[in-house]
């Protein structure tokens, strides 16, 4: 039986290529979000995963389904512990390759073929045991359960077994004396440490520091230690019979269906633990409704989810913001106070849209999203002399660029365009790239200083970035749907620092 | 072995946390002053002094505890000393006697272990002795355990059981260890044993069958090899290491918590020797619990200032018992700061199980000891004065809990006197109404007055006391507050002037 994918629906979605690293990665700070994700998961290489983004509703929905499961913490649990002791079995089979000594690699060929069995072994079993809706995971569940009960399998376990069992009951002794040791049989000898523990035992009363060395730090045999070996070799040499005859027989142990998903479910961990650290701060995700032709969207309390990781501090609050747009609006225009939070608005709409795109939960507490064909963006860059058309002709030559590559399935966020001319030129032509965007009927996200431009069409919406009531200077980093404006606010100073009566009795409590 | 002369069940952690407050209490109350008689210079004792006077206990029990075992060292304070003086020389000839022994290998942790044990004899032999002597002259539960632990743990017999041991633990002849294959067939399980004693079996061995024995000898040029083996005897003798390195351990930790807990009572006898030296007078507090409201004493004085005055301070009596506020007011200079750091301080020194430096003093604890006092400079720029008046005011509602003490000193004094007694009386209605008790020195009136006119049964109202020439009694007294603080006579001494104010000393003669 054949099983293919636990993150791809069919065939065609396999050969899809990742998309190269283009700007608006790190312009929506993704790449950020996709390097924590992926951190000290290297050896799954899972990037290419990252980068994939989906264009069918069903494989995002495939995804959705295994990620349900997976949110299953028992299971998640069980996964992990499949996943160490695969990535056990693949460091004690580069250890084989490297050592020197004969019955040293061979036992530890022997010790990764145990492990190998523990893991697949449990792994079946586990899966028997959890409620599972997922097709690609019962899928899964179906082909392990098969190879656990396969002849080849079998005999691996079962001679492993015997095998260790035969070396683990071995005992020796080994007397060091100086510049010479020998090694006999064990023949009962008692043990001194637990004498001289005893004696001891009324001074160690709530000894908190172990001070037993760990000696078994090298993994590895010295020429000594070789020695020792042989000469228990010789002394049991049965035993030893016995492991040469399993190693020759069990060359190649490893399943590849099996090696394929210990990499690809690794997908749905890494971004699950990485959702897992923000929710701690009390942030809520959610799986969106996608469609490749619905553009009424909408998200409740959606957040820039790179802006959430870096925040080191739990207590620091992350600000959530919602949106939606309605038939025939298509692009959110934000204005409103610097430092209020806008790109951030508008980095979360994008984030928001790729996440979705790989299947992934995504940040607020209900959304739906648009299955879009490109992402771009338009933001601030830096001048570089090496560039001699000059910065504002290198904004309009980017923004050409992209409006000649999207189509109307595209996703455009613009951030502060042509803030480098004087602002009669940036309204002109403000106004004229957003004719076009309109035309094109992308939806977009724009973040601009110009007024004018949040009631350009019907298509417009105005969101504006807002301060707090009390203090004018402190931000609240809240995106409201409102016309344009600049309010300001003034409270009484005691209220700033919450020390009315009321508020006093408050915070206070009995 | 524990020491347990802190908490009757428990060692006094010397890192645990102050609470966040801590350099402003410190700073309001004059703290250092009093951590630096008890201290002597001594640096170890200044931290001491630091950790407990700002850790508050909450637990009655705990105070008496302390508070008995304080009596006891007010009554012994030679041997007491001697005592604290035994852990002192210790760690002082363990840094001359070893340095240089590596923690790496077990061989060299068991050569170690072996020599600090064998140094630590003495001096616990010398403790012993004390214990033997005058162990009778201490009625407190926690000498009377400390000292009845000592005579039974540390016997002669005992020492010379570990003594023997110590020598067999050389292992001169070799070590014998046993091992088993463990994954990728290497060695795991290292057991050091006690060879079979072969004279015992002299016959069995005769007719046994002989065991196959592998020797191996290294040529003299293989260091590595040598090394190797150097290393499986360290597997050898890893765990008799770990027994005899915890074993140091627990000496050395009961040696250093033995100085660690008497340094605070080292530091008391410190105290009350130099006040008593003044003339100053210092009694065992009785304190009463945290949901009753009691401040009562006499003779009750600012030890910091007598410290620093080096002489006897004037001392106040107030009965202040079921008042949740006490309003104090009048005079500049007049003792109304020093009233409230000797407040602060008693209220601190009694939490730790201190004596305090008052004639009688009995008062409720308090869960939190707070202090808002007038900044002189404001440490950041951005923040206005008033700004930072309320920052402040707002960390500490934020920590603050029921039957918590808060001192105010001239608080929100820092915009005009309206505005400063409508947000004062604001913060001080809502602390009463949450179980908070207050003294607030103050010279906002109209905050003074409002509080007066409603007459409030848990209210006490204090004032600075001058006499009729203008000079300073320095005593506070019950009375009601006035409109003026008599900002005039302080002008009038720095100035050497003579500018009378009307008003104020027409209320004088009326108030007298």
């Amino acid at each position: 039986m054949l099983f293919p994918s636990i993150l791809f629906k069919n065939e065609d979605d396999i050969k899809r290529q990742p998309v190269e690293e283009s700007a608006f990665f790190s312009d929506l700070n993704l790449n950020q979000i996709i390097d924590s994700i992926t951190a000290g998961k290297e050896e799954y290489n899972l990037n290419p995963f990252f980068y994939t983004a989906l264009r069918a509703v069903e494989t995002v929905y495939y995804r959705h389904e295994v990620m349900r499961d997976m949110e299953n913490e028992t299971l998640m649990e069980q996964i992990k512990v499949f996943a160490e002791r695969m990535a056990s079995v693949r460091r004690n089979l580069e250890l084989v390759e490297k050592l020197d000594f004969n019955y040293h690699k061979k036992g530890w060929f022997l010790e990764a073929t145990r492990v190998y069995c523990d893991a697949v072994t449990d792994l079946a079993h586990n899966l028997s045991q959890v409620n599972l809706k997922s097709r690609g995971l019962l899928a899964f569940r179906e082909y392990v359960t098969g190879y656990v009960k396969s002849h080849g399998f079998q005999s691996l376990l079962a001679e492993g077994t015997g095998v260790k069992d035969g070396l683990a009951d071995l005992q020796y002794c080994v007397i060091v004396q100086s510049g010479k040791f020998s090694v006999q049989r064990y023949d009962g000898e008692a043990d001194y440490s637990a004498k001289v523990e005893n004696i001891f035992e009324k001074f160690r009363q709530g000894a908190v520091k172990d001070y037993r060395v760990d000696l078994h730090k090298r993994s590895g045999m010295n020429h000594i230690e070789a020695k020792i070996l042989d000469f228990v070799s010789r002394l049991y040499p049965e035993q030893f019979a016995v492991l040469d005859l399993f190693c020759a027989d069990h060359n190649q142990f490893m399943d590849p269906a099996i090696s394929t998903f210990d990499r690809e479910i690794q997908f749905y961990v890494a971004y699950l633990e990485f959702v897992s650290n923000i929710k701690r701060k009390g942030l809520t995700f959610c799986y969106p409704q996608v469609s490749t032709t619905n553009r009424e969207l909408y998200n409740d309390a959606g957040f820039d989810l790179a802006l959430a990781h870096s925040l080191a501090c739990p207590e620091m609050p992350v600000v959530c913001n919602d949106f939606f747009l309605r038939e025939p609006e298509r692009i959110i225009v934000v204005s409103g106070p610097n430092q209020g939070g806008k790109t951030t608005f508008a980095r979360t709409f994008g984030q928001l849209h790729y996440l979705a795109s790989l299947g992934c939960p995504v940040p607020g507490r209900k959304a739906q999203l648009f299955l879009y064909d490109r992402i771009f963006t338009h933001f601030e860059r830096e001048e570089n002399i090496h560039n001699l058309r000059g910065k504002l002709q290198d904004d309009l030559v980017r923004i050409h660029n992209i409006l000649t590559r999207a189509t109307s399935n595209s996703i455009l966020i613009v951030n502060e365009m042509f803030v480098s001319t004087s602002l009669k030129d940036a309204v002109f032509l403000n106004k004229a790239i957003m004719a076009r965007v309109i035309e094109l009927d992308l939806l977009c996200v724009s973040v601009t200083f110009i007024d004018e431009l949040t009631s350009l069409s019907e298509k417009t919406v105005s969101m504006v970035s807002t301060v707090a009531p009390e203090n004018p200077a402190e931000r609240t980093f809240k995106i409201v749907r409102k016309p344009a404006d600049g309010m300001a606010y003034a409270l009484s100073i005691a209220k700033k620092y919450r020390l009315t009566y009321e508020q006093i009795k408050e915070r206070i409590k009995l | 072995m524990k020491v347990f002369l802190m908490y009757p069940d428990q060692d006094f952690n010397l890192k645990q946390s102050l609470p966040p407050n801590e350099a402003s209490l410190t700073q309001d109350l004059e703290l250092n002053t009093i951590f630096a008689a008890m201290a002597l210079g001594d640096e170890f004792l200044f931290e001491v002094a630091k950790q407990t006077i700002l850790s508050s206990l909450d637990a009655p029990d705990v105070i008496s505890y302390r508070q008995e075992i304080l009596k006891d060292c007010l009554k012994n304070p030679t041997i007491v000393r001697e005592i604290y003086s035994i852990p002192i020389e210790v760690s002082k000839s363990k840094r001359q006697h070893w340095i240089g022994f590596s923690l790496r290998h077990p061989g060299g942790i068991l050569n170690r272990s072996i020599a600090m044990l064998q140094l630590f004899i003495d001096p616990l032999k010398r403790l012993r002795r004390i214990a033997d002597e005058h162990a009778e002259k201490f009625n407190s539960e926690g000498f009377t355990r400390f000292f009845a632990l000592i005579r039974q743990e540390l016997s002669d017999d005992y020492f010379t059981v570990v003594e023997n041991h110590l020598k067999q633990l050389r292992f001169r002849s070799g070590v014998l260890i046993s091992v088993q294959l463990g994954k990728g067939n290497e060695g795991v399980n290292y057991v050091l044993r006690k060879p079979n004693r072969l004279d015992n079996h002299w016959l069995k061995r005769v007719f046994a069958k002989k065991a196959p024995v592998y020797s191996f000898t290294l040529p003299s040029s293989d260091y590595r090899g040598a090394s190797v083996l150097g290393e499986l005897k360290d597997r050898g003798v890893n765990l008799v290491a770990n027994a005899l390195a915890q074993s140091t351990d627990h000496i050395n930790s009961f040696l250093s918590m033995l100085r660690v807990e008497l340094a605070f009572y080292i530091g008391s006898l410190n105290l009350s020797e130099q006040l008593i030296q003044q003339g100053g007078t210092i009694t065992i507090p009785k304190p009463v619990p945290a949901c009753e409201r009691r401040h009562s004493f006499t003779g009750l004085y600012d030890a910091a200032l007598a410290l620093t005055m080096k002489q006897k301070v004037v001392g106040n009596d107030v009965s202040a018992d079921n008042k949740d506020v006490a309003v104090i007011t009048g005079a500049n200079q007049g003792g109304k700061s020093t009233f409230l750091r000797s407040i602060g301080v008693a209220q601190l020194m009694m939490q730790c199980g201190m004596f305090v430096p008052a004639e009688l003093f009995s008062a409720n604890l308090c869960r939190g000891l707070f202090t808002h006092f007038k900044r002189e400079e404001d440490a950041s720029m951005e923040s206005g004065k008033f700004a930072e008046e309320l920052g402040r005011m707002s960390t500490i509602v934020d920590a603050i809990r029921p039957d918590a003490l808060v001192l105010f000193n001239e608080s929100f004094a820092a915009t005009n006197e309206r505005e400063g007694s409508e947000i004062a009386w604001q913060i001080l209605r809502a602390l009463l109404e949450r179980r908070i008790k207050v003294f607030f020195v103050t010279h906002l009136y109209a905050l003074a007055r409002r509080a007066y006119d409603k007459k409030m049964e848990n209210a006490i109202f204090l004032r600075a006391a001058r006499q009729q020439d203008g000079r300073r009694t320095f005593k506070l007294s019950e009375a009601e507050p006035l409109q003026t603080s008599y900002g005039v006579d302080v002008y009038n001494k720095v100035w050497e002037t003579d500018i009378s104010n009307g008003l104020s000393s027409g209320s004088i003669t009326s108030e007298a």
